[in-house]
Protein backbone atom coordinates (compact mmCIF):
# COMPACT_ATOMS: atom_id res chain seq x y z
CA UNK A 1 0.00 0.00 0.00
CA UNK A 2 1.43 3.30 -1.02
CA UNK A 3 1.29 5.80 1.82
CA UNK A 4 -1.34 8.44 1.23
CA UNK A 5 -1.67 7.71 -2.45
CA UNK A 6 -4.82 6.82 -4.24
CA UNK A 7 -4.66 5.02 -7.55
CA UNK A 8 -5.59 6.52 -10.89
CA UNK A 9 -7.34 4.46 -13.56
CA UNK A 10 -5.79 5.56 -16.84
CA UNK A 11 -5.67 4.55 -20.47
CA UNK A 12 -2.59 4.77 -22.67
CA UNK A 13 -3.46 7.50 -25.15
CA UNK A 14 -0.25 7.49 -27.18
CA UNK A 15 3.07 5.66 -27.47
CA UNK A 16 5.85 7.62 -29.22
CA UNK A 17 9.32 6.21 -29.96
CA UNK A 18 11.80 9.03 -29.22
CA UNK A 19 15.07 7.36 -30.19
CA UNK A 20 16.73 3.92 -30.20
CA UNK A 21 16.42 3.55 -26.43
CA UNK A 22 13.64 5.81 -25.24
CA UNK A 23 9.89 5.66 -25.75
CA UNK A 24 7.34 8.14 -24.46
CA UNK A 25 3.97 7.07 -23.03
CA UNK A 26 0.92 9.31 -22.66
CA UNK A 27 -1.80 8.57 -20.12
CA UNK A 28 -5.31 10.01 -19.78
CA UNK A 29 -7.95 9.31 -17.19
CA UNK A 30 -10.44 6.68 -18.23
CA UNK A 31 -13.32 8.85 -16.99
CA UNK A 32 -12.16 11.77 -19.16
CA UNK A 33 -11.61 14.08 -16.19
CA UNK A 34 -8.44 16.09 -15.56
CA UNK A 35 -5.55 14.38 -13.78
CA UNK A 36 -4.38 15.69 -10.39
CA UNK A 37 -2.12 18.74 -10.33
CA UNK A 38 1.60 18.05 -9.93
CA UNK A 39 4.80 20.06 -9.68
CA UNK A 40 8.00 19.68 -11.69
CA UNK A 41 10.11 16.78 -10.42
CA UNK A 42 7.15 14.60 -9.41
CA UNK A 43 6.95 10.92 -10.31
CA UNK A 44 4.18 8.35 -10.60
CA UNK A 45 4.44 4.64 -9.86
CA UNK A 46 3.23 2.64 -12.86
CA UNK A 47 1.69 -0.79 -12.21
CA UNK A 48 2.76 -3.26 -14.86
CA UNK A 49 0.64 -6.38 -14.97
CA UNK A 50 2.82 -8.83 -16.85
CA UNK A 51 1.07 -12.20 -16.68
CA UNK A 52 1.51 -13.56 -13.15
CA UNK A 53 3.87 -10.75 -12.17
CA UNK A 54 3.15 -7.22 -11.15
CA UNK A 55 5.97 -4.73 -11.25
CA UNK A 56 5.67 -1.24 -9.81
CA UNK A 57 8.20 1.18 -11.29
CA UNK A 58 8.50 4.92 -10.62
CA UNK A 59 8.85 7.32 -13.57
CA UNK A 60 9.21 11.10 -13.55
CA UNK A 61 6.37 13.05 -15.08
CA UNK A 62 7.90 14.98 -17.97
CA UNK A 63 4.99 16.99 -19.31
CA UNK A 64 4.24 20.56 -18.36
CA UNK A 65 2.61 20.83 -14.91
CA UNK A 66 0.28 23.35 -16.55
CA UNK A 67 -1.30 20.58 -18.62
CA UNK A 68 -3.16 17.98 -16.55
CA UNK A 69 -5.25 16.59 -19.38
CA UNK A 70 -2.52 13.96 -19.75
CA UNK A 71 0.59 12.64 -17.99
CA UNK A 72 3.67 11.71 -19.96
CA UNK A 73 6.64 9.58 -18.98
CA UNK A 74 9.70 8.55 -20.95
CA UNK A 75 11.09 5.07 -20.45
CA UNK A 76 14.63 4.11 -21.35
CA UNK A 77 14.90 0.47 -22.41
CA UNK A 78 17.19 -1.48 -20.10
CA UNK A 79 18.02 -4.83 -21.71
CA UNK A 80 19.74 -6.20 -18.60
CA UNK A 81 17.33 -4.82 -15.99
CA UNK A 82 14.46 -6.62 -14.32
CA UNK A 83 12.18 -6.36 -17.31
CA UNK A 84 9.95 -3.41 -16.39
CA UNK A 85 11.24 -1.18 -19.15
CA UNK A 86 11.14 -4.07 -21.65
CA UNK A 87 7.50 -4.70 -20.70
CA UNK A 88 6.70 -1.03 -21.28
CA UNK A 89 8.46 -1.04 -24.67
CA UNK A 90 7.03 -4.34 -25.91
CA UNK A 91 3.60 -4.71 -24.40
CA UNK A 92 2.19 -1.27 -23.74
CA UNK A 93 0.15 -0.03 -26.69
CA UNK A 94 -2.36 2.80 -27.15
CA UNK A 95 -5.71 1.84 -25.64
CA UNK A 96 -4.25 -0.33 -22.85
CA UNK A 97 -5.90 0.31 -19.49
CA UNK A 98 -3.35 0.75 -16.71
CA UNK A 99 -3.22 1.85 -13.08
CA UNK A 100 -0.79 4.50 -11.85
CA UNK A 101 -0.30 6.18 -8.48
CA UNK A 102 -1.05 9.79 -7.66
CA UNK A 103 2.02 11.94 -8.32
CA UNK A 104 4.56 12.29 -5.51
CA UNK A 105 7.39 14.83 -5.59
CA UNK A 106 10.68 13.97 -3.89
CA UNK A 107 12.70 16.24 -6.20
CA UNK A 108 10.86 19.53 -6.09
CA UNK A 109 12.15 22.97 -6.97
CA UNK A 110 12.93 25.28 -4.08
CA UNK A 111 10.98 28.28 -5.30
CA UNK A 112 12.76 30.63 -2.89
CA UNK A 113 15.83 30.29 -5.13
CA UNK A 114 16.90 33.29 -7.21
CA UNK A 115 18.15 30.93 -9.90
CA UNK A 116 17.93 27.21 -10.64
CA UNK A 117 21.01 25.40 -11.98
CA UNK A 118 20.10 21.99 -13.43
CA UNK A 119 22.52 19.20 -14.30
CA UNK A 120 21.14 16.20 -16.19
CA UNK A 121 22.81 13.00 -17.34
CA UNK A 122 21.08 10.71 -19.88
CA UNK A 123 17.51 9.77 -19.05
CA UNK A 124 17.90 11.91 -15.92
CA UNK A 125 16.61 14.69 -18.18
CA UNK A 126 12.95 13.73 -17.60
CA UNK A 127 12.19 15.57 -14.33
CA UNK A 128 13.83 18.68 -15.81
CA UNK A 129 11.41 18.61 -18.74
CA UNK A 130 8.61 19.33 -16.26
CA UNK A 131 10.64 21.68 -14.08
CA UNK A 132 11.81 23.86 -16.98
CA UNK A 133 8.23 24.07 -18.30
CA UNK A 134 7.04 25.11 -14.84
CA UNK A 135 9.76 27.75 -14.43
CA UNK A 136 9.47 29.11 -17.97
CA UNK A 137 5.77 29.72 -17.41
CA UNK A 138 6.53 31.79 -14.32
CA UNK A 139 9.44 33.69 -15.81
CA UNK A 140 11.81 31.73 -13.56
CA UNK A 141 15.56 31.91 -14.00
CA UNK A 142 17.21 28.61 -14.88
CA UNK A 143 20.19 27.15 -16.71
CA UNK A 144 20.30 23.50 -17.80
CA UNK A 145 23.44 21.49 -18.51
CA UNK A 146 22.66 18.20 -20.20
CA UNK A 147 25.19 15.43 -20.84
CA UNK A 148 24.28 12.62 -23.23
CA UNK A 149 26.19 9.85 -24.97
CA UNK A 150 25.59 10.90 -28.57
CA UNK A 151 23.45 13.47 -30.34
CA UNK A 152 21.03 10.76 -31.50
CA UNK A 153 20.61 9.53 -27.91
CA UNK A 154 20.22 13.07 -26.56
CA UNK A 155 16.61 12.54 -25.57
CA UNK A 156 14.65 15.81 -26.00
CA UNK A 157 17.86 17.80 -26.50
CA UNK A 158 16.45 19.39 -29.68
CA UNK A 159 13.13 20.18 -28.00
CA UNK A 160 14.91 21.84 -25.08
CA UNK A 161 17.21 23.86 -27.34
CA UNK A 162 14.24 24.99 -29.38
CA UNK A 163 12.25 26.00 -26.30
CA UNK A 164 14.99 27.60 -24.22
CA UNK A 165 17.85 28.32 -26.63
CA UNK A 166 21.02 29.35 -24.78
CA UNK A 167 19.65 28.47 -21.38
CA UNK A 168 20.41 24.85 -22.37
CA UNK A 169 24.00 23.61 -22.80
CA UNK A 170 24.60 20.19 -24.35
CA UNK A 171 27.60 17.92 -23.86
CA UNK A 172 28.16 14.79 -25.98
CA UNK A 173 30.35 12.00 -24.62
CA UNK A 174 31.27 10.78 -28.13
CA UNK A 175 32.66 14.23 -28.96
CA UNK A 176 34.59 14.37 -25.69
CA UNK A 177 32.58 17.34 -24.53
CA UNK A 178 32.64 17.72 -20.76
CA UNK A 179 30.89 20.16 -18.50
CA UNK A 180 33.38 22.54 -16.86
CA UNK A 181 31.87 21.81 -13.49
CA UNK A 182 34.29 23.91 -11.44
CA UNK A 183 33.64 26.99 -13.55
CA UNK A 184 29.87 26.46 -13.71
CA UNK A 185 29.60 26.01 -9.94
CA UNK A 186 31.86 28.96 -9.18
CA UNK A 187 30.07 31.48 -11.38
CA UNK A 188 26.51 31.22 -10.04
CA UNK A 189 24.91 34.20 -8.31
CA UNK A 190 24.14 33.99 -4.62
CA UNK A 191 20.76 32.38 -4.02
CA UNK A 192 21.18 29.72 -6.74
CA UNK A 193 19.95 26.18 -6.04
CA UNK A 194 21.50 23.16 -7.75
CA UNK A 195 19.56 20.13 -9.04
CA UNK A 196 21.22 16.95 -10.30
CA UNK A 197 19.61 13.89 -11.87
CA UNK A 198 21.51 11.17 -13.67
CA UNK A 199 23.79 8.19 -13.04
CA UNK A 200 24.91 7.83 -9.43
CA UNK A 201 28.57 8.48 -10.35
CA UNK A 202 27.58 11.85 -11.77
CA UNK A 203 25.46 12.72 -8.74
CA UNK A 204 28.32 11.81 -6.37
CA UNK A 205 30.82 13.87 -8.38
CA UNK A 206 28.60 16.95 -8.52
CA UNK A 207 27.66 16.78 -4.82
CA UNK A 208 31.31 16.42 -3.79
CA UNK A 209 32.50 19.33 -5.91
CA UNK A 210 29.60 21.54 -4.80
CA UNK A 211 30.32 20.84 -1.12
CA UNK A 212 34.05 21.52 -1.57
CA UNK A 213 33.29 24.80 -3.35
CA UNK A 214 31.12 25.98 -0.48
CA UNK A 215 27.60 25.22 -1.68
CA UNK A 216 25.53 24.70 1.49
CA UNK A 217 23.85 21.27 1.48
CA UNK A 218 20.40 22.94 1.65
CA UNK A 219 20.98 24.28 -1.86
CA UNK A 220 21.92 20.95 -3.48
CA UNK A 221 19.05 18.68 -4.59
CA UNK A 222 19.46 15.34 -6.30
CA UNK A 223 17.46 12.39 -7.52
CA UNK A 224 18.95 8.98 -8.04
CA UNK A 225 17.43 7.01 -10.86
CA UNK A 226 18.00 3.75 -9.01
CA UNK A 227 15.87 0.93 -10.30
CA UNK A 228 16.04 -2.21 -8.13
CA UNK A 229 18.92 -4.41 -9.26
CA UNK A 230 18.33 -8.08 -10.06
CA UNK A 231 20.32 -10.63 -8.06
CA UNK A 232 20.45 -14.18 -6.76
CA UNK A 233 17.12 -15.49 -5.37
CA UNK A 234 16.80 -15.64 -1.56
CA UNK A 235 14.28 -16.69 1.08
CA UNK A 236 12.78 -14.42 3.70
CA UNK A 237 10.58 -15.05 6.73
CA UNK A 238 8.00 -12.37 7.52
CA UNK A 239 7.63 -12.68 11.29
CA UNK A 240 4.52 -10.56 11.83
CA UNK A 241 2.39 -12.23 9.17
CA UNK A 242 4.05 -15.62 9.61
CA UNK A 243 4.89 -16.10 5.95
CA UNK A 244 7.96 -17.45 4.24
CA UNK A 245 8.58 -16.08 0.78
CA UNK A 246 11.10 -16.43 -2.02
CA UNK A 247 12.48 -13.37 -3.79
CA UNK A 248 13.14 -14.23 -7.41
CA UNK A 249 16.13 -13.09 -9.40
CA UNK A 250 14.17 -10.40 -11.26
CA UNK A 251 11.96 -9.40 -8.35
CA UNK A 252 12.60 -6.81 -5.65
CA UNK A 253 12.16 -7.78 -2.01
CA UNK A 254 9.31 -5.26 -1.76
CA UNK A 255 7.56 -6.82 -4.77
CA UNK A 256 7.93 -10.29 -3.24
CA UNK A 257 6.44 -9.08 0.05
CA UNK A 258 3.53 -7.54 -1.86
CA UNK A 259 3.06 -10.69 -3.96
CA UNK A 260 2.58 -12.58 -0.65
CA UNK A 261 -0.35 -10.30 0.15
CA UNK A 262 1.46 -8.10 2.67
CA UNK A 263 1.21 -4.35 2.06
CA UNK A 264 4.13 -2.37 3.48
CA UNK A 265 4.03 1.41 2.97
CA UNK A 266 6.02 2.79 0.02
CA UNK A 267 6.38 5.99 -1.93
CA UNK A 268 9.36 6.15 -4.29
CA UNK A 269 10.36 2.50 -4.82
CA UNK A 270 13.83 3.82 -5.52
CA UNK A 271 15.57 3.79 -2.14
CA UNK A 272 15.30 7.47 -1.30
CA UNK A 273 12.04 8.31 0.49
CA UNK A 274 12.31 6.03 3.54
CA UNK A 275 8.69 4.85 3.61
CA UNK A 276 9.35 1.11 3.25
CA UNK A 277 12.12 0.99 5.88
CA UNK A 278 11.86 -2.42 7.52
CA UNK A 279 13.31 -3.78 10.75
CA UNK A 280 15.43 -6.94 10.58
CA UNK A 281 14.70 -9.37 13.41
CA UNK A 282 17.53 -11.77 12.64
CA UNK A 283 19.85 -12.65 9.79
CA UNK A 284 22.58 -15.06 8.84
CA UNK A 285 24.27 -13.73 5.74
CA UNK A 286 25.15 -10.55 3.92
CA UNK A 287 23.00 -7.54 3.02
CA UNK A 288 23.31 -5.86 -0.37
CA UNK A 289 22.17 -2.37 0.50
CA UNK A 290 21.38 -0.25 -2.57
CA UNK A 291 19.43 2.58 -0.94
CA UNK A 292 20.27 6.23 -0.31
CA UNK A 293 18.07 6.47 2.77
CA UNK A 294 19.72 4.56 5.63
CA UNK A 295 22.93 5.85 7.19
CA UNK A 296 26.17 3.90 6.85
CA UNK A 297 25.76 3.07 10.51
CA UNK A 298 22.30 1.58 9.82
CA UNK A 299 23.80 -0.45 6.97
CA UNK A 300 26.53 -1.82 9.20
CA UNK A 301 24.14 -2.56 12.07
CA UNK A 302 22.22 -5.20 10.10
CA UNK A 303 19.04 -4.03 11.84
CA UNK A 304 17.32 -2.31 8.92
CA UNK A 305 16.73 -2.83 5.21
CA UNK A 306 15.00 -0.89 2.42
CA UNK A 307 13.14 -3.69 0.58
CA UNK A 308 12.43 -1.57 -2.52
CA UNK A 309 16.04 -1.73 -3.77
CA UNK A 310 18.13 -3.83 -1.37
CA UNK A 311 18.77 -7.58 -1.39
CA UNK A 312 20.27 -10.33 0.74
CA UNK A 313 22.60 -13.27 0.28
CA UNK A 314 22.85 -16.01 2.88
CA UNK A 315 21.07 -18.63 4.94
CA UNK A 316 18.22 -16.82 6.64
CA UNK A 317 16.58 -13.43 6.94
CA UNK A 318 13.67 -12.63 9.27
CA UNK A 319 11.88 -9.30 8.82
CA UNK A 320 9.36 -7.49 10.99
CA UNK A 321 6.55 -7.56 8.40
CA UNK B 1 24.01 32.60 26.05
CA UNK B 2 20.35 33.12 25.25
CA UNK B 3 17.95 30.74 26.98
CA UNK B 4 15.76 28.47 24.86
CA UNK B 5 12.04 29.11 25.11
CA UNK B 6 9.61 29.00 22.21
CA UNK B 7 10.40 27.63 18.79
CA UNK B 8 10.82 30.98 17.01
CA UNK B 9 13.36 32.20 19.54
CA UNK B 10 16.68 32.08 17.62
CA UNK B 11 19.33 29.65 18.80
CA UNK B 12 22.92 30.53 18.02
CA UNK B 13 25.86 28.21 17.58
CA UNK B 14 29.62 28.49 17.53
CA UNK B 15 31.42 29.75 14.42
CA UNK B 16 33.43 27.09 12.64
CA UNK B 17 35.36 27.26 9.35
CA UNK B 18 33.25 26.03 6.40
CA UNK B 19 34.44 24.78 3.03
CA UNK B 20 34.04 27.53 0.46
CA UNK B 21 35.74 30.00 -1.83
CA UNK B 22 34.99 33.21 0.03
CA UNK B 23 34.18 33.95 3.66
CA UNK B 24 32.19 36.99 4.76
CA UNK B 25 32.18 37.92 8.43
CA UNK B 26 29.86 40.46 10.00
CA UNK B 27 30.45 41.17 13.67
CA UNK B 28 30.01 43.80 16.31
CA UNK B 29 31.87 44.46 19.59
CA UNK B 30 32.69 41.19 21.37
CA UNK B 31 31.64 39.24 18.27
CA UNK B 32 35.26 39.86 17.22
CA UNK B 33 36.30 37.23 19.75
CA UNK B 34 34.13 34.60 18.03
CA UNK B 35 36.13 35.33 14.86
CA UNK B 36 39.48 35.01 16.61
CA UNK B 37 38.31 31.73 18.19
CA UNK B 38 37.39 30.48 14.72
CA UNK B 39 40.77 31.63 13.41
CA UNK B 40 42.48 29.28 15.86
CA UNK B 41 40.66 26.32 14.20
CA UNK B 42 40.88 27.54 10.59
CA UNK B 43 43.21 26.02 7.97
CA UNK B 44 46.20 28.07 6.81
CA UNK B 45 45.30 30.75 4.29
CA UNK B 46 41.63 30.78 5.33
CA UNK B 47 41.53 34.57 5.79
CA UNK B 48 43.20 35.14 2.41
CA UNK B 49 39.66 34.90 0.92
CA UNK B 50 37.90 36.60 3.82
CA UNK B 51 36.08 39.90 4.14
CA UNK B 52 35.37 41.22 7.63
CA UNK B 53 32.74 43.89 8.26
CA UNK B 54 33.18 45.00 11.86
CA UNK B 55 31.23 47.44 13.97
CA UNK B 56 33.21 48.06 17.18
CA UNK B 57 31.36 48.90 20.37
CA UNK B 58 31.63 52.34 22.02
CA UNK B 59 35.00 51.32 23.50
CA UNK B 60 36.44 50.74 20.00
CA UNK B 61 38.14 47.51 21.05
CA UNK B 62 39.22 44.49 18.93
CA UNK B 63 39.94 46.34 15.67
CA UNK B 64 43.67 45.61 15.77
CA UNK B 65 43.03 41.95 16.70
CA UNK B 66 40.88 41.43 13.62
CA UNK B 67 43.27 43.33 11.32
CA UNK B 68 46.03 41.03 12.54
CA UNK B 69 44.17 38.08 10.94
CA UNK B 70 45.06 39.77 7.60
CA UNK B 71 41.72 39.31 5.86
CA UNK B 72 41.60 40.18 2.15
CA UNK B 73 39.23 43.03 3.07
CA UNK B 74 38.59 44.71 6.40
CA UNK B 75 35.89 47.32 6.87
CA UNK B 76 35.10 49.19 10.05
CA UNK B 77 31.63 50.71 10.32
CA UNK B 78 30.14 53.16 12.80
CA UNK B 79 26.81 51.35 13.01
CA UNK B 80 24.96 48.53 11.29
CA UNK B 81 23.06 51.15 9.28
CA UNK B 82 26.32 52.67 8.02
CA UNK B 83 27.70 49.23 7.09
CA UNK B 84 24.49 48.11 5.36
CA UNK B 85 25.15 49.56 1.88
CA UNK B 86 28.52 47.80 1.82
CA UNK B 87 26.94 44.52 2.97
CA UNK B 88 24.22 44.74 0.32
CA UNK B 89 26.74 45.53 -2.39
CA UNK B 90 28.97 42.64 -1.33
CA UNK B 91 26.07 40.17 -1.38
CA UNK B 92 24.78 41.47 -4.72
CA UNK B 93 28.14 40.78 -6.36
CA UNK B 94 28.79 37.47 -4.59
CA UNK B 95 28.65 34.00 -6.10
CA UNK B 96 27.66 30.65 -4.68
CA UNK B 97 30.58 29.49 -2.60
CA UNK B 98 30.45 32.55 -0.34
CA UNK B 99 29.99 31.51 3.31
CA UNK B 100 28.51 33.86 5.86
CA UNK B 101 29.50 34.14 9.53
CA UNK B 102 27.58 36.41 11.93
CA UNK B 103 28.81 37.13 15.44
CA UNK B 104 27.94 39.54 18.20
CA UNK B 105 24.73 40.99 19.55
CA UNK B 106 21.32 39.61 18.64
CA UNK B 107 20.39 42.85 16.88
CA UNK B 108 23.46 42.63 14.62
CA UNK B 109 23.00 38.93 13.88
CA UNK B 110 19.30 39.41 13.18
CA UNK B 111 19.70 42.39 10.84
CA UNK B 112 22.62 40.88 8.93
CA UNK B 113 20.62 37.65 8.59
CA UNK B 114 17.61 39.58 7.31
CA UNK B 115 19.76 41.19 4.60
CA UNK B 116 21.34 37.86 3.69
CA UNK B 117 17.93 36.14 3.49
CA UNK B 118 16.85 38.78 0.98
CA UNK B 119 19.99 38.00 -1.02
CA UNK B 120 18.91 34.34 -1.18
CA UNK B 121 20.97 32.67 1.57
CA UNK B 122 18.99 30.17 3.65
CA UNK B 123 19.16 30.93 7.38
CA UNK B 124 20.31 27.36 8.03
CA UNK B 125 23.31 27.98 5.74
CA UNK B 126 24.67 30.80 7.93
CA UNK B 127 27.00 30.38 10.87
CA UNK B 128 26.00 32.42 13.92
CA UNK B 129 27.47 33.00 17.36
CA UNK B 130 26.04 35.23 20.04
CA UNK B 131 28.54 37.36 21.99
CA UNK B 132 28.04 40.39 24.15
CA UNK B 133 24.85 42.22 24.96
CA UNK B 134 21.43 40.54 25.06
CA UNK B 135 19.74 43.84 24.12
CA UNK B 136 16.83 43.23 21.75
CA UNK B 137 15.43 44.79 18.62
CA UNK B 138 11.69 44.93 19.23
CA UNK B 139 8.76 45.56 16.95
CA UNK B 140 5.62 47.05 18.51
CA UNK B 141 2.76 44.92 17.16
CA UNK B 142 0.42 47.91 17.53
CA UNK B 143 2.18 50.75 15.66
CA UNK B 144 4.79 48.49 13.89
CA UNK B 145 7.63 50.79 14.90
CA UNK B 146 10.96 49.16 15.76
CA UNK B 147 12.79 50.09 18.95
CA UNK B 148 16.51 49.26 19.09
CA UNK B 149 18.55 48.11 22.07
CA UNK B 150 15.71 47.19 24.40
CA UNK B 151 17.11 46.04 27.74
CA UNK B 152 14.07 46.24 30.01
CA UNK B 153 10.93 44.19 30.61
CA UNK B 154 8.44 45.72 29.99
CA UNK B 155 9.74 48.34 27.54
CA UNK B 156 8.29 51.54 26.17
CA UNK B 157 7.69 51.73 22.40
CA UNK B 158 9.86 54.60 21.13
CA UNK B 159 7.22 55.38 18.49
CA UNK B 160 3.72 55.19 20.03
CA UNK B 161 4.70 55.16 23.69
CA UNK B 162 2.73 52.05 24.69
CA UNK B 163 4.19 49.91 27.47
CA UNK B 164 5.12 46.58 25.83
CA UNK B 165 5.80 43.05 27.06
CA UNK B 166 8.92 41.93 25.13
CA UNK B 167 8.15 38.40 24.00
CA UNK B 168 10.54 35.61 22.90
CA UNK B 169 8.46 35.42 19.72
CA UNK B 170 10.93 36.40 16.99
CA UNK B 171 10.55 37.28 13.31
CA UNK B 172 13.45 36.57 10.95
CA UNK B 173 11.70 38.64 8.29
CA UNK B 174 11.62 41.71 10.53
CA UNK B 175 14.75 40.78 12.52
CA UNK B 176 12.88 41.73 15.69
CA UNK B 177 11.21 40.37 18.79
CA UNK B 178 7.52 41.03 19.25
CA UNK B 179 6.37 43.64 21.76
CA UNK B 180 2.73 43.47 22.94
CA UNK B 181 0.90 46.00 25.12
CA UNK B 182 1.20 44.80 28.71
CA UNK B 183 -1.67 46.86 30.19
CA UNK B 184 -4.25 47.06 27.43
CA UNK B 185 -7.16 46.55 29.87
CA UNK B 186 -6.12 49.26 32.29
CA UNK B 187 -3.40 51.74 31.28
CA UNK B 188 -3.05 52.98 34.83
CA UNK B 189 -1.66 49.59 35.82
CA UNK B 190 2.10 50.04 35.47
CA UNK B 191 4.11 46.89 36.25
CA UNK B 192 7.65 47.44 37.53
CA UNK B 193 10.30 47.77 34.79
CA UNK B 194 13.33 45.53 35.22
CA UNK B 195 16.56 45.52 33.22
CA UNK B 196 16.80 41.90 32.07
CA UNK B 197 18.32 41.95 28.53
CA UNK B 198 21.84 43.04 29.37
Amino acid sequence: MSTGTTKLDVVVSDVVPVNDLVTRFHFRRRDGELLPTFSGGAHVVVEMRDGERTRLNPYSLMGSPLNTSEYTISVRRDDVGRGGSLFMHRSVKPGLEMVISYPVNLFSLDLRAKKHLMLAGGIGITPFMAQTAQLAAEGGNFELHYTCRTASLGTYADTLRERYDRRVRLYHDDRDERIELERVLSSQPLGTHLYVCGPSGMIGWVRDRAAALGWPSETVHFEHFAAPQPGAPFDVTLAVTGKTIRVDEQQSLLEAIEAAGVDPPYLCRGGVCGQCETNVISHDGKFIHNDHWLSEEDHRSGCKIMPCVSRFEGRSLVLER
Amino acid sequence: MAAKSIISRPIYGTLSPQPGKHHLFIADAEGALAITDLAAKAPAGFFGDAHIIFIPGPDGKHVATLEALKPAQFYQGYSFASALPRLKQTLANAHMGLRLYLAGTEGLIGQAMQTALEAGIDHTSMQTEHRGSLARRMQCVHCKGITENVTTQPATCSHCGLLLLVRDHYSRRLAAFQGVCINAEDRSEIPPMEEIFR
